[in-house]
């Protein structure tokens, strides 16, 4: 059986515009083909997990199973009851498949945990928003079917854009008109060849081209140099590049679906500070750590009057949401440091905007300021991705093996 | 109630400008952030007796004085 990676090939994207054909007559004749998108999301699912990569397949059949069941179950128990023990219990076993996928290549020498499989982190984020909203009352129905739609939908099951179940649902139960459907298929072939250019042209010069030749020239020079600083450069912009690309792929083909899906970038490089940095770099999920990690843990603390100071507050939820974000990434002291740098960085910055708004009178604004400010931000996300990509880690400690 | 809820907006953002323009986008103009957000949704909850649980809150349903007004107005 053969197996294709989403969006690596053109193959892939020669079979997938065939396949979504009859979708797409049916959406213009103002018809959802649903039976047939779920049987074409079959195959595509057989072809990400089939093949050599089979022991993937059963992974993924058996975490649904459980993930499902433990949704099912939680919505059951809340129609009656509403302990927060009971809330905590379900969103920890919704968690343990994937805090095992996570810890078990450090514990075992870099071995993959046999219970792993491509994109079951965005699929966690899913189970996690939803249990949360069944506890706040907003999800009220347990609908199996849609949910395990919404789950597996595959044009963002490998990488996302994280949606959100009743946005989804939404989209997915609306016929849509004509006019509406050829907007959508018009920005679709946008961001799909938006995608080409910055994926398989940007990121491949980026990524496969300079990116090894800058490598090889810091590590042989051995230790910081000018080239470990071209090195944070280039492999930032590979990073923006190639998920960003596969992310209007992703996105492109939704709409081709009829699914809205939100994006994930919004010209991050432009961001005049590291908060507004967030708002524009991996959307989806700093939005997802910010509605239901942040923000809710703020509420609590609030809420129960715990901590009085609101500056200390917002730090503490900054680190608790930049740790988990580091610690997600993997267990290794490059992402938690990246997570740690995120946090002082975003710290600093509210602490520069209360000071700048206290004088605002006194401090300048104008068109360099502005570019001044873009710069500096540029600078400090590209450090940070300079930590995140493990560089530092074989430039330090194994530069000797290389 | 729509003076109760622009005197909390005022109170929340330090400033005059959510009483002047009902229309001005809250987190765009930097008023509001997620901090504020949650203490909107608390002293809502305190002084207007309104419960908005935080997965009910979608921003662009939010952001201006006169949404968050019409809100609170439908959901009393």
């Amino acid at each position: 059986m053969p197996n294709i990676q989403p969006y690596q090939n053109p193959t892939y994207f020669l079979i997938l515009g065939v396949a979504l054909l009859p979708i797409m007559i049916g959406m213009l004749f103002g018809k959802k083909l649903h039976w047939y998108q779920t049987l074409i999301s079959f195959a595509f699912l057989v072809l990400t997990f089939g093949g050599v990569k089979w022991e993937q397949g059963i992974a993924l059949i058996g975490y649904i199973v459980f993930e499902v069941c433990l949704i099912g179950l939680y919505h059951l128990y809340r129609k009656k009851k509403n302990a927060t023990w009971v809330f905590c219990s379900a969103v920890i076993l919704a968690i343990i498949p994937l805090v095992i996928v996570k810890v078990t290549p450090a514990f075992e020498n870099g071995r993959a945990s046999l219970i792993g499989f491509l994109g079951i982190s965005y699929l966690t984020f899913k189970v996690v928003q939803m249990i949360m909203e069944i506890r706040d009352g907003i999800i009220k129905e347990f609908r199996p079917w849609l949910i395990l739609q919404f789950l597996l939908f595959f044009p963002t099951i490998s990488s996302g854009p994280i949606d959100r179940y009743r946005r989804f649902t939404k989209d997915y139960n609306t016929t849509i008109t004509r006019d509406k459907y050829l907007n959508m298929l018009d920005k679709g072939v946008w961001y799909i060849f938006l995608g080409f250019l910055y994926k398989f042209i940007l990121a491949y010069f980026f990524g496969s081209r300079l990116e090894p030749m800058v490598e090889q020239l810091a590590l042989s020079h051995g230790g910081m140099s000018w080239w470990v600083v071209a090195y944070m450069y280039v492999y930032s912009m590979d990073l923006f590049f190639d998920f960003a690309g596969y992310s209007l792929f992703a996105v492109g083909i939704s709409y081709f679906m009829g699914i809205e899906t939100p994006m994930n970038f919004n010209r991050p490089f432009k961001a005049h500070n590291i908060k507004d940095f967030w708002n524009r770099w991996h959307m989806t999920l700093s939005f997802w750590f910010r509605d239901y990690i942040y923000m809710r843990l703020v509420f609590f603390i609030m809420k129960n009057k715990l901590i009085k100071s609101r500056i200390t507050i917002a730090n503490l939820g900054y680190l608790t949401l930049f740790l988990i974000m580091g610690f997600w990434h993997g267990l290794t002291w490059y992402y938690i440091v990246y997570g740690i740098f995120h946090a002082c960085a975003i710290i600093l910055c509210d602490a520069w905007l209360r000071f700048k708004k206290k004088h605002q009178a006194h401090i300048p604004s104008n068109k360099f300021t502005e570019g001044l400010a873009i710069f500096i931000t540029f600078n400090t996300v590209c450090f940070s991705f300079l930590i995140f990509s493990g560089f530092l880690n074989v430039l330090f400690f194994h530069g000797a093996l290389n | 109630m729509k003076d109760q809820v622009i005197e909390i907006l005022q109170n929340l953002t330090g400033s005059d400008e959510v009483g002047k323009d009902l229309d001005v986008n809250l987190f765009e103009s930097g008023l509001l952030d997620s901090m504020g957000t949650v203490q909107l949704l608390l002293e809502l909850q305190s002084q207007c007796g309104i419960d908005v649980p935080v997965s009910e809150f979608e921003r662009s349903e939010w952001d201006t004085p006169n949404k968050i007004i019409a809100k609170v107005e439908n959901m009393q």
